[in-house]
C-alpha cells in the first residue's frame, strides 16, 4: 500500500515485517526515529521481539552477535560515531559469520563532530566483511532491508550487511513508499534457519583463535563468501523483482548509459539529483548517463566495467575521502576500469552536509570533460 | 578436514594435544598409603586423575603435566614427584 | 574437608594451560556447578587461548568467544534469544580480571543494570596474564608486574585492587561471592547457587597463577589459602547487597604469603621494607575488620 512515510518510519516498518526476535540498538542522529519507532512497536506489542536497551553501540552490536550466535534474527541501526564505536566488533561478527542486519543513517564522522550527511561512516568499514547496500531512495531503503535479510541468512553467504541510507535526506525526508504487507513479506523472507548455534543439545565453540596454519584459510572462506553474495544478490532481487515489481536485479544500475560519453558513478541519495541533472543535460544534448552502485560490498568490479565499457569519461562522486589519498569509490572504480583507457576522474563531494545540487552535476560533468577532477568539488576557497 | 564455518569447533580435539610430554615430573600414587580421598582428582588443573572401578586413583600420563598440585594436597601424603627420565 | 564430588568432566584434558594454572582449574571447577546446560561466553585472554586453538576446544559445552571486552553485552544478547526461544540453558561468562575490572566494565555495568539473567565468573589471577603479565585493576598493592615493575624508584603497582564486587552488589544484583580454587567445594556451591538466582549474579574466584605471581606449580592452591589466612583475599557472600557470610580465619601474617611469591620479591630484597610490608598488612586489617572475618580466642 502507498504511503507517504519519513525514511526512518520506513525502514523501522519494514524491519517489524522481517520479525526480528532481538533488537539491540543505541540512539545516535540521525538514527533515532527508526529505534524510537521500534521501541513503540514493542511497547505495542506490534512486533514480538526482544529490545535490548543498550549503554552503548558496543553493546549494541555485541548482544547482537551473541542473539545471532543463539539462533535468532537480529537487528540493530547506528550511524557514524556509533559505527566507530563499532569497530571492533563488526570485524567480529563478520569473521564469526553472523547474519546481521543493520541500517545505517548515513553521517559525516568528527571531528569537526557534524550530524549531517556523507558516507564516511560505512565506507570507512569496507574492509570488515560487511554487505554494503545503498539506497537512493525511501522506497529503497526499505526494500533493501528484505533483501539483506535473504541474503545474510542464506547459508552460502552467513555474511552481516549494512542498510545505509543517507542520514536526513532520506531519514528524516518524507516519501511515498509501498509498504508490503506482513504476509507479502512473510512469502519472501523465510523464518531464520541458523546454519550452526549455540546449543546445550548439541555443543560447539565458536570464535575459536586462529594460529598461523589457519588464519588465511578463515579470511579467505570470509571473501569467498562475499564473492558468493553477488549471485544470491542478484537472485534475491530478481525474485524481490517478480513479486514486487521494483527492479534490484543489478548490483549495480545504469541510468541512460546508452551512447553516453560521459558517465557518472554515484551511490546513494544523490543519485536522485544526477538523475534530474543527466535528464536535463540529454535534454541539453549532452551524452551523459549514470551509474549507481548499489552494492558497494561485494564490490562489482565486472559489472561496472561492463556497464561503462563504452563510456569515454568518468566522473566519480564520492561523499567520502581516504585522508592522504582519494575517495573510496574513485579508488575502486578506477581499478575495475583498469587497462580499458577510459579516464576517470573523482570528486569529493557533499561531506558533512554540503548540500549538492544539479548545477554542480552539471559543472562536474563539465570538469570532467575538460579532464580536470581528483579534487574537491564546491570548497568554499573565501573561507580557506 | 574443511574449515567449520567462523572459526568454530565441535568438541573432542583438545584431547589430540597430548600434554603430559611437558612434564619433567611424574606423580606416583603410593596405593597403600592413599585413603580414596579424591582430592587429587578433584584439583588438578588438567582433569587427569581418575577414578578406577576399585576406587583407586590413577594419573592419565598422557596429560599429566607434572605440576604437583596434587602431590601438594594429598592429605596423606601418598603421591610423590619422581623426575621422568628421558 | 568437604566431601567431593564427582562428576563428569566438561572441561577436557589437552588444554594448553602452564601446569598448575589456577584459572584451568577454575575452569574446571565451574563446569562441575553448572552441569551441561550453560552456554559459556569468554573474554580474550590465557583462558580463551589456553582452552579454544581452532580447532581444539577443550570445552564440551556451547561457548563463545568474541572480544576482550563484551563478554556481558555478548551473554546480554545471548539471554535475550534464549528467552524469545522459551529455552532455559543458564548463561555464564567466564572473563578475566582484566577483561572484568578494567576493559569490559561499560558492558557489564549495562548488563547487570538491565537485570540480565546471566553469571558472570571472574577468574582472578591479578594481572594481563596473556599479554606479558601487566597489571590491571585487580593487581595488589605493591606487586610487580611488567608495566607496574619494582625498581629503582618503584615499589610496584601503586594502586591497590578495585572492589568489583561491591560495584556489582551496588548495581542491585541478588548474588555477588568471592571464592578461591583452593576451596573447590566452596568455590563449586557459590557457582551452583549463582547460576540458580534468577537475575544477574557474579562470582570472583581468585585464581593464583604460578608464571604471572611466580611460584612452583605445585604450590597453586597453598598460596591461594594463604591469601584467605592472611586476610589479602576474603571469601564472602553478598545477597541483595549485603555481606551475609564471610569466611572466618586465624589470621596469619601477610609477610607469609607475600614472601612466596616473586611479584613481592623486591619488598624483602635487597633491603627488607617492613614499611611497606606493614602498609599491606594495614590492608589485611582492614579486610578483616570490614567483613569480621577473624577467629577470636574465647576467654
Ligand atoms: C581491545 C583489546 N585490547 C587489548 C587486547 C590485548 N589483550 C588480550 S588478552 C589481554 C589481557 C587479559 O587479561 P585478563 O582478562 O586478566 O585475562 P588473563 O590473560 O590474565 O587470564 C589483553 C590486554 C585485546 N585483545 N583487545
Ligand atoms: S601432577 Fe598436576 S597434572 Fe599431573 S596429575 Fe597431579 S595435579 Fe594433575
Ligand atoms: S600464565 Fe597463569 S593464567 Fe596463564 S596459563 Fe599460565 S598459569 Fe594459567
Ligand atoms: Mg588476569
Amino acid at each position: 500500500m502507498m504511503e507517504i512515510m519519513e525514511g526512518s518510519h520506513a525502514v523501522a516498518e519494514i524491519v517489524k515485517y522481517c520479525r526480528p526476535q532481538v533488537i539491540a540498538a543505541y540512539p545516535i542522529t540521525p538514527q533515532t526515529h527508526i529505534v524510537e519507532a521500534l521501541a513503540q512497536m514493542v511497547a505495542n506489542c506490534e512486533i514480538d521481539a526482544e529490545y535490548i536497551t543498550v549503554e552503548s553501540e558496543f553493546s549494541a552490536l555485541s548482544a547482537c552477535l551473541g542473539a545471532s550466535a543463539a539462533g535468532s534474527r537480529v537487528y540493530s541501526a547506528t550511524t557514524s560515531q556509533g559505527l566507530a564505536l563499532m569497530f571492533e566488533v563488526c570485524f567480529n561478527v563478520a569473521g564469526m559469520r553472523q547474519p546481521v542486519v543493520m541500517s545505517i543513517a548515513n553521517r559525516s564522522l568528527g571531528a569537526p563532530l557534524s550530524i549531517w550527511n556523507d558516507q564516511q561512516d560505512s565506507i570507512s568499514l569496507r574492509d570488515s566483511g560487511w554487505i554494503q547496500l545503498y539506497a537512493e531512495d525511501n522506497q529503497e531503503a526499505a526494500d533493501l532491508h528484505l533483501i539483506a535479510y535473504r541474503v545474510c541468512e542464506d547459508h552460502s553467504v552467513l555474511l552481516p550487511a549494512f542498510v545505509c541510507f543517507d542520514g536526513f535526506i532520506l531519514s528524516h525526508t518524507y516519501e511515498p513508499v509501498d509498504m508490503p504487507t506482513q504476509e507479502e513479506v512473510d512469502g519472501y523472507l523465510p523464518p531464520f534457519v541458523p546454519y550452526q548455534r549455540l546449543d546445550a543439545k548439541d555443543p560447539l565453540s565458536m570464535g575459536m583463535y586462529a594460529t598461523p596454519e589457519y588464519y588465511m584459510e578463515f579470511r579467505y572462506e570470509i571473501d569467498r563468501a562475499m564473492q558468493r553474495a553477488k549471485q544470491v544478490l542478484v537472485r534475491a532481487g530478481t525474485e524481490f523483482s517478480e513479486q514486487f515489481g521494483r527492479d534490484y536485479t543489478g548490483l549495480v544500475e545504469g541510468y541512460r548509459l546508452d551512447g553516453a560519453d560521459t558517465a557518472l558513478v554515484a551511490m546513494g541519495s544523490i543519485c536522485g539529483t544526477v538523475k534530474d541533472a543527466v535528464d536535463e543535460m540529454r535534454d541539453a544534448g549532452k551524452k551523459v548517463g549514470l551509474l549507481k552502485i548499489r552494492t558497494f560490498r561485494p564490490f562489482p568490479a565486472p559489472e561496472i566495467a561492463d556497464a561503462l565499457r563504452d563510456v569515454g569519461t568518468v566522473a566519480v562522486l564520492d561523499k567520502n575521502i581516504s585522508l592522504g589519498n582519494s575517495g573510496a569509490v574513485g579508488t575502486e572504480v578506477k581499478a575495475a576500469l583498469y587497462g580499458s583507457g577510459i579516464r576517470v576522474l573523482d570528486y569529493i563531494i557533499g561531506l558533512g552536509g554540503r548540500d549538492v545540487r544539479k548545477e554542480d552535476i552539471a559543472k562536474i560533468v563539465d570538469l570532467a570533460e575538460k579532464g580536470e577532477g581528483d579534487m574537491f568539488y564546491g570548497l568554499r576557497t573565501e573561507v580557506l | 578436514m574443511p574449515l567449520q564455518v567462523g572459526c568454530a569447533a565441535r568438541p573432542g580435539k583438545a584431547r589430540e594435544n597430548k600434554t603430559g610430554a611437558w612434564r619433567v615430573f611424574r606423580p606416583v600414587v603410593e596405593r597403600e598409603v592413599c585413603t580414596k580421598c579424591g582430592m587429587c582428582a578433584l584439583v588438578c588443573p588438567e582433569g587427569c586423575v581418575e577414578e578406577t572401578e576399585d576406587e583407586t586413583y590413577v594419573v592419565d600420563l598422557d596429560y599429566c603435566k607434572g605440576c604437583g598440585i596434587c602431590a601438594e594436597v594429598c592429605p596423606k601424603k601418598a603421591i610423590r614427584m619422581e623426575r621422568e627420565e628421558k | 574437608m568437604a566431601e567431593v564430588r564427582q562428576g563428569c568432566e566438561l572441561f577436557e584434558s589437552g588444554h594448553r594451560a602452564c601446569g598448575g594454572c589456577g584459572p584451568a582449574l577454575a575452569a574446571r571447577l565451574l563446569l562441575k556447578a553448572t552441569g551441561e546446560n550453560v552456554i559459556i561466553v569468554a573474554s580474550t585472554g590465557c583462558m580463551e587461548v589456553f582452552s579454544t586453538p581452532y580447532p581444539e576446544t577443550a570445552w564440551k559445552v556451547p561457548w563463545i568467544h568474541s572480544l576482550f571486552e563484551n563478554a556481558a553485552a555478548v551473554a546480554s544478547g545471548i539471554d535475550a534469544a534464549l528467552k524469545k526461544q522459551g529455552r532455559d540453558e543458564k548463561v555464564v561468562c567466564v572473563c578475566g580480571d582484566g577483561a572484568t575490572f578494567d576493559i569490559g566494565v561499560l558492558c557489564i555495568s549495562g548488563a547487570f543494570e538491565r537485570g540480565h539473567d546471566i553469571t558472570y565468573i571472574c577468574y582472578d589471577n591479578e594481572a594481563y596474564m596473556n599479554t606479558g603479565i601487566q597489571r590491571s585493576g585487580a593487581t595488589p598493592y605493591d606487586a610487580s608486574t611488567t608495566t607496574s615493575p619494582a625498581g629503582r624508584c618503584s615499589l610496584g603497582n601503586v594502586h591497590q585492587k578495585k572492589d568489583m564486587p561491591g560495584i556489582l552488589a551496588a548495581h542491585g544484583a541478588p548474588y555477588v561471592a568471592t571464592a578461591s580454587v583452593a576451596f573447590p567445594n566452596d568455590f563449586m556451591q557459590k557457582v551452583e547457587r549463582a547460576v540458580n538466582t534468577p537475575g544477574p549474579t557474579y562470582v570472583q574466584v581468585h585464581a593464583p597463577c604460578c608464571t604471572g605471581w611466580g611460584f612452583e606449580s605445585g604450590e597453586t592452591l597453598a598460596i591461594g589459602k594463604l591469601a584467605i589466612e592472611t586476610g589479602l583475599w576474603v571469601n564472602y557472600e553478598m545477597v541483595d547487597g549485603e555481606v551475609v557470610k564471610a569466611k572466618k580465619v586465624r589470621r596469619k601474617p601477610v609477610e607469609e604469603y607475600l614472601s612466596r611469591q616473586r611479584r613481592f620479591r623486591h619488598l624483602f630484597k635487597p633491603v627488607r621494607r617492613d614499611d611497606e610490608i606493614a602498609k599491606i598488612q594495614a590492608i589485611a586489617d582492614r579486610n578483616a575488620e570490614k567483613f569480621g572475618i577473624d577467629i577470636r580466642r574465647k576467654e
